[in-house]
Order: C-alpha cells, then sequence, then structure tokens
C-alpha cells in the first residue's frame, strides 16, 4: 500500500532555494526531443519493430493479466474496463495526476495498485515485478503516438514545483544536476554515451544495458547512483514529483512505450 | 597581489580520515598534499580508472587504449604547458573555486555536497596521494 501512504512535506529539506531562482531566471528547457533521436541506427531498429522489440515480453505479459482474475473479488482488469485498446487509449499520457482521495501524485504504477487493492482484493505489485511492469507497458502501448500532456494545476503544482527543484539542484558526490547533464549537455558524449534530453515518454523502456524493462523511476535511481547520490525509493513522493516534472517538459512529445534504449 | 584564500577541507564531524588543508595562492595550490612526490605513471592508471569517475569520462586525454573518450570538458592534450603545477593542483582538488558554475568535479573536497552515496560520504573523490599522483601525470602532457 504503498501508494497510499501520504508523506507529509513536498520538498525535501535539502533542496537549495538558489537553485529555484536559477531555474525561474533562466528556464534552458529546450525544445523537446525524445531519446529515440539520439540512438545508434541498430537501437532504433529494434525498437522500430514490434516482433523483435524485447519489452514486448512484458506487453505480452501483461495482456494476459489485463484478463486474469487477480484477488478476492474475483475480477480482471477487464472486468470493468473490457479492451484495452478503447478503454486505456491516452491514459497513461495523463500521468502521474493529483488524486484527491489519496491526497498527492499517483502515476500509472500507483494506479494500476490502487485498482488491485482498492478493487479488486489483491495484494499491491511490486516496483520492478514482472507483473506489473507488464500490466504498465501493456496500458502505455495504448497511448502511443498520443502526446504527453499532464495537468500542472492547482493542487498538483506544488509537486511539480518540487519535481522541478529537484531537477536543478546538484547532488552526489560528482555534485551535477539532472539539468547539467540533460538539459545542457544532450547530444554531447559521456564517455560512450550520447546524453539525451532525459524524457520520459518512451517508458516502460527495454534497456539493453539490463536485459529488462524498466519502469521511469528505475532510471531516475541509475542517473542518481551514476553521479554517486543516494537514490529515492520507486514510487516516493519525491520521485513522483521529478516524474511530474519531467512529463510537463515533454510535454506533447508522443508516447513511445515501450521503447529500446542502450 | 597574492590571493590569500585559505580554504581549510578538514571536517571534524566526518568518521574518515580528515582532509589535508589546502592553500589557494595565486591561482594555484603550491604546496603538495602529501610528502610523497606524486608518480605519473600511476597518475595515468588512476586516471583511467572507472572506478574512481575517470577524467575520461568528460575529456579526451592522449590514452589511445581507451576507447570513448568524453566530449564535455576540454581536451587535455598539452594541459601541462598551459599550466603551472599549482595551477593543475588547483584545477583537480576544487574547480568551482575558479568557476563555481563548472560541471567538473571537485575531486578533493567535501563540504557543500547534497545527498551523496553513504559509502562515499566524507570521503573526497581522490585521495590526497592519487591528487598528486594525477598531478604529476598531467604535468607531463606537453604541447609539442
Ligand atoms: C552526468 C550526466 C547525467 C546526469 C547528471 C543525469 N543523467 Fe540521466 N542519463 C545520463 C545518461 C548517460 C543516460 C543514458 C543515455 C540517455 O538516454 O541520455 C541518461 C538517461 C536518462 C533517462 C532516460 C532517457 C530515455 O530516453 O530513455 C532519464 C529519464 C534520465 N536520464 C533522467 C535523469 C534525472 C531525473 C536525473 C537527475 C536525478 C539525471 N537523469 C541526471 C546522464 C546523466
Ligand atoms: C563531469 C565532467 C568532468 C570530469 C569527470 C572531469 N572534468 Fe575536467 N573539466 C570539465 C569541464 C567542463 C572543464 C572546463 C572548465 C570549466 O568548466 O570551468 C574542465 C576543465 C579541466 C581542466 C582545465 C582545462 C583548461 O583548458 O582550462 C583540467 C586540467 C581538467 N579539467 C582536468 C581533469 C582531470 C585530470 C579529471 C579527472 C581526474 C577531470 N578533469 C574530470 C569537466 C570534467
Amino acid at each position: 500500500m504503498r501508494f497510499l501512504v501520504l508523506l507529509v512535506g513536498v520538498v525535501s529539506a535539502g533542496l537549495a532555494a538558489s537553485a529555484f531562482s536559477r531555474a525561474q531566471e533562466a528556464d534552458p528547457t529546450p525544445t523537446p526531443r525524445s531519446g529515440y533521436e539520439f540512438m545508434a541506427p541498430q537501437t532504433q531498429a529494434l525498437q522500430d519493430d514490434d516482433f523483435v522489440n524485447p519489452a514486448f515480453f512484458s506487453v505480452e505479459a501483461g495482456e494476459r493479466l489485463w484478463s486474469t482474475p487477480m484477488g478476492s473479488e474475483g475480477l480482471s482488469c477487464a472486468s470493468c474496463h473490457e479492451a484495452a485498446e478503447t478503454s486505456m487509449a491516452g491514459v497513461a499520457a495523463r500521468y502521474p495526476q493529483y488524486d484527491p482521495d489519496v491526497g498527492g501524485l499517483v502515476n500509472l504504477e500507483g494506479r494500476i495498485n490502487q485498482m488491485l487493492t482498492k478493487e479488486m482484493g489483491a495484494e499491491a505489485l511490486a516496483y520492478e515485478s514482472e507483473a506489473l511492469l507488464g500490466l504498465t507497458t501493456y496500458v502505455a502501448l495504448q497511448s502511443r503516438g498520443m502526446p504527453m500532456a499532464v495537468d500542472i494545476e492547482g493542487p498538483a503544482r506544488p509537486y511539480f514545483e518540487a519535481g522541478r527543484d529537484y531537477f536543478f539542484t546538484r547532488r552526489g558526490q560528482l555534485d551535477l544536476s539532472c539539468s547539467q547533464c540533460h538539459d545542457g549537455l544532450a547530444g554531447q558524449k559521456l564517455r560512450g554515451d550520447t546524453i539525451s534530453q532525459g524524457q520520459i515518454n518512451g517508458f516502460p523502456i527495454y534497456r539493453l544495458l539490463w536485459n529488462s524493462t524498466a519502469s521511469r523511476h528505475r532510471m531516475f535511481a541509475w542517473c542518481n547512483t551514476s553521479l554517486r547520490a543516494e537514490p529515492e525509493a520507486a514510487g516516493s513522493e519525491t520521485y513522483l514529483a521529478l516524474e511530474l516534472y519531467l512529463a510537463w517538459r515533454g510535454g506533447g512529445l508522443p508516447m513511445e512505450s515501450p521503447a529500446v534504449r542502450r | 597581489m597574492p590571493l590569500l584564500l585559505a580554504v581549510l577541507m578538514a571536517s571534524p564531524l566526518s568518521q574518515a580520515e580528515d582532509l589535508v588543508a589546502v592553500a589557494i595562492v595565486d591561482g594555484g595550490i603550491p604546496a603538495p598534499l602529501t610528502s610523497v612526490p606524486g608518480s605519473p605513471d600511476r597518475g595515468r592508471l588512476i586516471v583511467r580508472d572507472i572506478s574512481k569517475a575517470s577524467c575520461l569520462i568528460c575529456h579526451a586525454m592522449p590514452i589511445p587504449e581507451e576507447p570513448d573518450h568524453g566530449q564535455i570538458g576540454p581536451p587535455l592534450e598539452g594541459i601541462g604547458s598551459a599550466y603551472s603545477v599549482p595551477e593543475l593542483r588547483l584545477r583537480l582538488v576544487d574547480p568551482k573555486a575558479i568557476n563555481p558554475e563548472t560541471l567538473m568535479p571537485s575531486y578533493y573536497r567535501i563540504e557543500g555536497l547534497t545527498g551523496v552515496l553513504a559509502r562515499y560520504a566524507g570521503t573526497p573523490i581522490y585521495t590526497a596521494q592519487e591528487i598528486e599522483d594525477v598531478v604529476a601525470y598531467l604535468a607531463t602532457l606537453k604541447a609539442d
């Protein structure tokens, strides 16, 4: 029930006020470009063909679960939503969003877990489990080609601002912010990697480095750890706020899930 | 005019070994951090070491046996002719003392950092001896 736990205090005490004002003065946010554009042609080719894209194992797992009854109520997702192709079209493009019942942000993984725990009498699925990645990928696929468009106004606003602060704050032993790499250096070489804008329109992605499908929050944790900074827990309030900021930052980019990345 | 900005790096709170105090004079750090002279050969090995935030992440260096040099900082070929040893030492210990906005990490500084992974907290990226070894290596990179 990790998503129903309300953490008080959106802005972690460590966020520097100066980073916030700098962000506002000269927002370097670039015109959004998908990570796809920064990939080598072989990697793009894997994504272009659903029959070779390894993330389709997750899609298939999700598709099977969609109509499998789970939990004490004997319900499946399909019992309420019928065909995902119609009921789920465009849904993933609108997440994360503010949920008044939770009193905080909910992302796609969180919404799926709410269905399981509140409606179906089932246990919440763990982040990066085959089942949660499968359902998330299958649902996200139904928004393929649709523009990412999240709501950052009203009660979502403070979360958005906390996420933006996080993005602009230097952290870790290497003392770099997300923005320094993904706004400032996109297209340049960091050793063998071409740095992209750090967009999230392709998630869940299949990451070749990991040989697995992966969530947005796993990627955030990887970048944090690369900077020798403490990662946050997947599903944490901080990462949900960061996810909202990034979804807004990439607004209008077509959803690509399941993308393939290096 | 001598810039007598003494930066004390020792942190009494850290459980790790206290850092050697360094003094910035005239845009450089003239005093070596250790009594053992730096070894250019060891320095060349250290800068390649991926587990130690390798310079190659960001810089091209005259190390042809390593693939994939970064393009984020300037190439370091000839850097030993551009700067004196004290200037090189400062650019490694704390490049933020020269340009607070630089992307380059400070390799011998533990203050002013946010959210450092527990296993690195309170320790600099390089030890004092590693700084000396890498400075000695950079000093050999003369322009021809
Ligand atoms: C030192 C540079 C650096 C910093 C700082 C950094 N990243 Fe990254 N990031 C990378 C590299 C390299 C990759 C893999 C190649 C790529 O897709 O850009 C990556 C990939 C990503 C991706 C996947 C993009 C895609 O299209 O698949 C996301 C999302 C991301 N980063 C977010 C973040 C966030 C959030 C932060 C801050 C917590 C951050 N990054 C900090 C270097 C960095
Ligand atoms: C995350 C990126 C990054 C890493 C890692 C990095 N540097 Fe740098 N370095 C830079 C940038 C960017 C500059 C440009 C100066 C500035 O920004 O003020 C620079 C400048 C320098 C300079 C001065 C060059 C000049 O022409 O003025 C030296 C010397 C240097 N770096 C050496 C090193 C060494 C040695 C290492 C590894 C021990 C290293 N750097 C690691 C990014 C990096």
